[in-house]
């Protein structure tokens, strides 16, 4: 790790105006941050942290959907969410290991936009409104590829608003090791409208599966999804998966996440 | 009625009070004063000649006390192989030089190139990326049969890749060709052993001192086996001799047989120390662990099982391919050789063996023993093809077993791979695992499964295993360049407590629990007045370190050879005290009586009067209460077992959950029953790792892709079982005194087998009978493609 110095802005605008600097970095929970640095393959000079913010901390319910401050970590959703919005609460609690869960955040997750990240899948397929300091985003512009966001440079995300389905289920299959989603697959259901998005498998990131939202809002049963090809062209391949095997996982666990919705 | 002290009882672990606690003392928490730290500048590529290291600009960062290239060392020795092999034409093995530096080329990602050393360890590494290395890259060669097949060389100098070619017992080759060619049935199997990282806990640490006062070296270092480093590294190395030397192994947070070895770090440290009159601390990094320890296992492996129609062996033909890494690491050469043809036997009787293996060279960190070493290998071979085997003979595998098993009445056992077996009863274990695994409830659970969707598979294996290395005069034979006896020293003072020295190291395995035991059993004192001292070679007497499953039954030994002389002593002191004859003082819990009268005298009396003579018999004996005693067993102990272990594998995904895992071992007389249980725990831990996780894959340009955490994976609690665990089942030693054969290493040798077994035989009942073997780690892509073909 190289030398480094730490702000810590206690409201959005000193955060903005720290943030319009040179080599500056902003920095949420830091678990990808932080190991970046340690084995120096990151050496920002200045890093603004994002916790200190208490106005974009927590977890608040409003009239059919929930709004989370974009610097809450992990574990604050899953224990706050559980009731609101368990397949949210679900995923939250199984990311990482306890230790990630107390520091990392939604929206650090969000805006690092890691392909194998659980959270894109949640936001974009429960039809997040994702807002930063400056604007707000639906969850379908946000994502562009590989740890690329519509994010720009010094803009950081604020809070996240997801409506709360019908019913929904996130569905995880785990790379062995890291325990990443090798491919997970995240669905929802409100007023009949069904979105599934899929993480981990696809090489330009998390994804919706337009085709399975057809079928599957046409018929919310694992059989409407059967006569669906998931092609493995353009899925990631590494020593954890084939392509075939990816495109095979994302329609058994969109199967899975139908059969538990709730 | 179980004891609660001495031997046989399950005294808690003292040293876990300090452990778990976090008051150990590790490498990294060693801090000299004035100490300078080393960063080592390594290579990124595999295989490449070095054109030239510009320091210039590194050297004048402030920090930088010196910076060493391998030009350095140009008068040092190479790192030793500790073991030379003869290969099938009486030739030597091909030994190239391996550098503390790399000299001209560097032979893997991670080889060390130059060593920085600096006030700081963050300055280190700030002045290691100022040093331009100018490589020229080489074509690499990961991949073994290429590098056999006109690969590019390692060595160039060796004009060839093949260390060795090694056959087991060559003069029996022309018998087991003919007997498989006529057999009536040769099941055949090709199979991998997959290539580990070791991963202590524990990274490797270093910290070379140096006391210009009296010329003498001090290395702190994360060792198994401190004695043998002090010899490998003084003696062929450094040229420093023994008295000038002193090597120290505090506590060590895990080894698995990686920390055995003498590595470059070490003789770094160590050196400039010297050179620079300052003391040098390395501490690696994780992802430097993952290219610098030495790899376990990585064999590729044709066995053939020849039997009769009655599934009967009749012989045994394997070909293997060892993967000795870039470098002869120090026990590199022994172990697809003597601790791995010699097992080839297993549990049963195979009248013909023959067992070809040929190591090899290739750009990849140096690979050794790994908690096993070697076999494991045999075990995992074997037991796969023999269930293979059953399942084309249409015979159970429990049954097939038992009917080529050595029975109980033919101990001692010669095989035709140059062991002889001294005692083991595998019916009885395996009846004790056919109650413990409950074999009986299967077809309720297989039903269960189904109902579920899911496959269910029972996967069973024996093993048995060569551990108590070893006879020295027999390994000297055999190519050892060492002996591999144990000593122990009592040291009985005059209040009456013991500390007792042993050569052996404790980095896990608890013998600072165990080892008293002994002793306690027999002076008949409180465990807490017997202290245990380890892992100093300048408080210690010469031993050869913990691995092997050796501890107990050859430390131990030693420590039982050392009390008796104590003992003995004692009794003459105590004659003397009640004016008897020595041949009549009887001595029991800790009181020497004469007998046949009331006179005693207390333990405690004894050793004052030792260290108080005032009355004694100084004309005929010395003062003092001190033993030694160096013990060589007369032959390897042999613990053996069965396994069960049952799977449930998902279809749709390749999943296999690990449902239960019961271990029936046979380890002689136990000195801790909960030890021995940890001990058989941890081990199937890591063969689960092994068989359903673990994996070390380089890509074909020789980069680790699995070099870290993030894609190398460990098993964590929840991928565990609970295990049923049992070791009712004793046949004690013959020839140690202790009746002991050792535990550690069975778990992790009789684990992976039963998995693999487990996982193919849920495919066949689930309908996917044309998968007969999955190579290790079963990870659930593997199985799924297995299922799709």
């Amino acid at each position: 790790m190289y030398d480094f110095a730490v702000e810590r802005p206690t409201n959005l605008d000193d955060a903005s105006r720290l943030l319009a600097k040179d080599e500056t970095q902003v920095i949420a929970g830091g678990q990808t941050l932080i190991p970046t640095m340690k084995s120096r393959l990151a050496s920002p000079k200045t890093l603004v942290s994002l916790t200190g913010i208490d106005e974009i901390k927590g977890v608040s319910p409003s009239q059919g959907s929930v709004t989370i401050g974009a610097a809450t970590r992990h574990v604050d959703v899953a224990n706050e969410t559980r009731t609101l919005y368990p397949a949210l609460a679900s995923l939250a609690a199984n990311i990482g290991d306890p230790a990630v869960r107390n520091r990392g955040t939604i929206g650090g997750s969000l805006a690092n936009n890691d392909p194998s990240a659980c959270y894109p899948a949640a936001a974009l397929a429960g039809d997040a409104e994702i807002k930063t300091q400056e604007r707000s985003y639906s969850a379908d512009d946000f994502f562009c590829g590989l740890f690329e966001t519509a994010l720009s440079e010094g803009e950081f995300i604020t809070e996240i608003r997801f409506p709360i389905p019908d019913r929904a289920s996130y569905q995880k299959f785990e790379q062995p090791a890291s325990r990443f989603a090798l491919v997970g697959v995240f669905v929802t259901q409100k007023s009949g409208q069904v979105r599934v998005a899929v993480t981990g498998a696809s090489e330009e990131g998390v994804y919706r599966w337009k085709e399975a939202e057809q079928a599957l809002s046409d018929d919310f049963r694992r059989e409407a999804i059967a006569d669906l090809i998931v092609p493995a062209e353009g899925k990631i391949v590494d020593i954890h998966g084939s392509a075939a095997y990816r495109a095979h996982l994302v329609k058994v666990l969109t199967g899975r996440a139908v059969d538990s919705a709730h | 009625m179980p004891k609660d002290f001495g031997f046989g009882a399950s005294s808690k672990r003292r040293e876990d009070v300090r452990f778990l606690t976090g008051n150990g003392r590790y490498t990294d928490d060693i801090n000299v004063y004035g100490q300078a730290y080393v960063h080592f500048l390594r290579s990124d590529v595999a295989h490449g000649t070095i054109k030239s290291i510009n320091t210039e600009r590194a050297a004048a960062h402030p920090a930088v006390l010196r910076i060493f290239t391998g030009a350095d060392f140009a008068s040092v020795g190479g790192l030793p192989c500790g073991w030379q092999v003869t290969d099938r034409f009486g030739e030597p093995m091909k030994e190239p030089a391996h550098p503390v530096l790399a000299q001209g080329k560097v032979r893997h990602v991670g080889d060390p190139i130059a060593a920085i050393v600096a006030e700081s360890a963050a300055e280190a590494r700030d002045a290691a990326e100022m040093i331009e290395v100018d490589i020229e890259e080489l074509p690499a060669v990961i991949d073994m049969r290429a590098a056999l097949d006109g690969g590019p060389l390692v060595h160039d100098d060796l004009e060839t890749n093949l260390c060795y070619d090694w056959g087991f017992i060559e003069d029996n080759k022309d018998e087991v060709d003919a007997a498989i060619k006529k057999a009536p049935h040769v099941t055949r199997l090709d199979l991998t052993n997959n290539r580990l990282v070791p991963n202590a806990m524990e990274p490797r640490v270093a910290v070379g001192d140096y006391n210009s006062s009296n010329d003498e070296s001090i290395l702190y270092t994360t060792s198994q086996n401190p004695h043998v480093i002090r010899l490998l590294m003084g003696a062929f190395v450094l040229s420093i001799p023994e008295h000038k030397l002193r090597v120290v192994a505090p506590d060590v947070g895990g080894g698995f047989g990686s920390k055995i070895f003498h590595y470059a770090e070490e003789a770094f440290c160590t050196f400039a120390a010297r050179e620079l009159k300052r003391a040098v601390k390395w501490t690696a990094s994780r992802s430097e662990s993952f290219i610098t320890d030495a790899h376990g296992r990585d064999h590729v492996t044709t066995i053939e099982l020849a039997l009769d129609h009655d599934g009967n062996f009749i012989a045994i033909r394997t070909s293997t391919l060892a993967n000795m890494g870039a470098y002869l690491s120090t026990f590199s050469t022994s172990v697809p050789t003597w601790l791995h043809g010699t097992l080839m036997a297993g549990n049963y009787v195979t009248p013909l063996i023959y067992v070809n293996v040929k190591a090899v060279f290739t750009n990849t960190v140096p690979v050794d023993a790994y908690r096993g070493a070697g076999r494991p290998e045999a075990t995992f071979q074997l037991e796969r093809v023999i269930d293979k085997a059953a399942r084309e003979l249409g015979i159970d595998p429990i049954e097939i077993r038992r009917r080529n098993f050595i029975a109980k009445d033919q101990f001692p056992y010669a095989t035709p791979v140059a062991l002889e077996y001294d005692t083991g009863d595998y019916h009885a274990t395996m009846d004790k695992l056919e109650e413990i695994a409950d074999l009986k409830g299967f077809d309720n659970r297989l039903a269960q499964s189904k109902s579920k969707g899911k496959l269910r598979g029972l996967g069973l294996n024996c093993y048995i295993e060569a551990c108590g290395l070893a006879p020295s005069n027999l390994v000297g034979q055999l190519g050892a360049r060492a002996g591999l006896y144990e000593s122990a020293t009592l040291r009985v003072n005059a209040t009456g407590s013991v500390t007792v020295m042993t050569g052996s190291h404790s980095h896990g395995q608890g013998h600072e629990t165990t080892f008293p035991q002994v002793v306690s059993e027999m002076l008949g004192i409180a465990e807490d007045q017997i202290n245990l001292q380890h892992g100093d070679t300048a408080n210690t007497p010469m031993g050869m370190g913990t691995y092997g499953s050796r501890s107990i039954a050859v430390g131990g030994s030693a420590i039982l050879r050392a009390t008796e002389k104590i003992i003995a002593k004692a009794k003459k002191i105590a004659a003397h005290l009640m004016e008897a004859s020595a041949d009549d003082v009887e001595f029991s819990d800790g009181t020497f009586r004469v007998a046949g009268t009331d006179k005693e005298v207390a333990w405690a009396d004894v050793c004052l009067a030792a260290y108080v003579p005032h009355n004694y018999p100084l004309t005929e004996l010395e003062p003092g209460l001190e033993e030694t005693a160096f013990y060589d067993p007369a032959n390897f102990t042999y613990p053996a077992g069965a396994y069960a272990c049952e799977v449930e594998v998902d279809p749709e995904t390749g999943k296999v959950d690990i449902c239960s895992f019961a271990a029936a071992d046979d380890f002689g007389r136990i000195v801790n029953p909960m030890v021995v249980d940890g001990q058989v725990h941890g081990g199937i831990a890591q063969g689960i790792g092994q068989a359903m996780l673990e994996s070390a894959i380089y890509d074909e340009d020789g980069q680790l892709l699995s070099g870290s955490y993030m894609d190398y994976a460990m098993p964590r609690a929840d991928d565990l079982p609970s295990m049923v665990v049992d070791h009712s089942c004793q046949t004690p030693c013959t020839h140690n005194p202790l009746g002991v054969k050792g535990c550690g290493e069975a778990g992790a040798i009789g684990s992976p087998p039963a998995i693999v077994n487990a996982v193919i035989d849920a495919l066949s009942r689930g309908g996917y009978s044309h998968v007969d073997h999955i190579d290790m780690p079963l990870s659930p892509h593997r199985v799924w493609e297995a299922i799709q073909t």
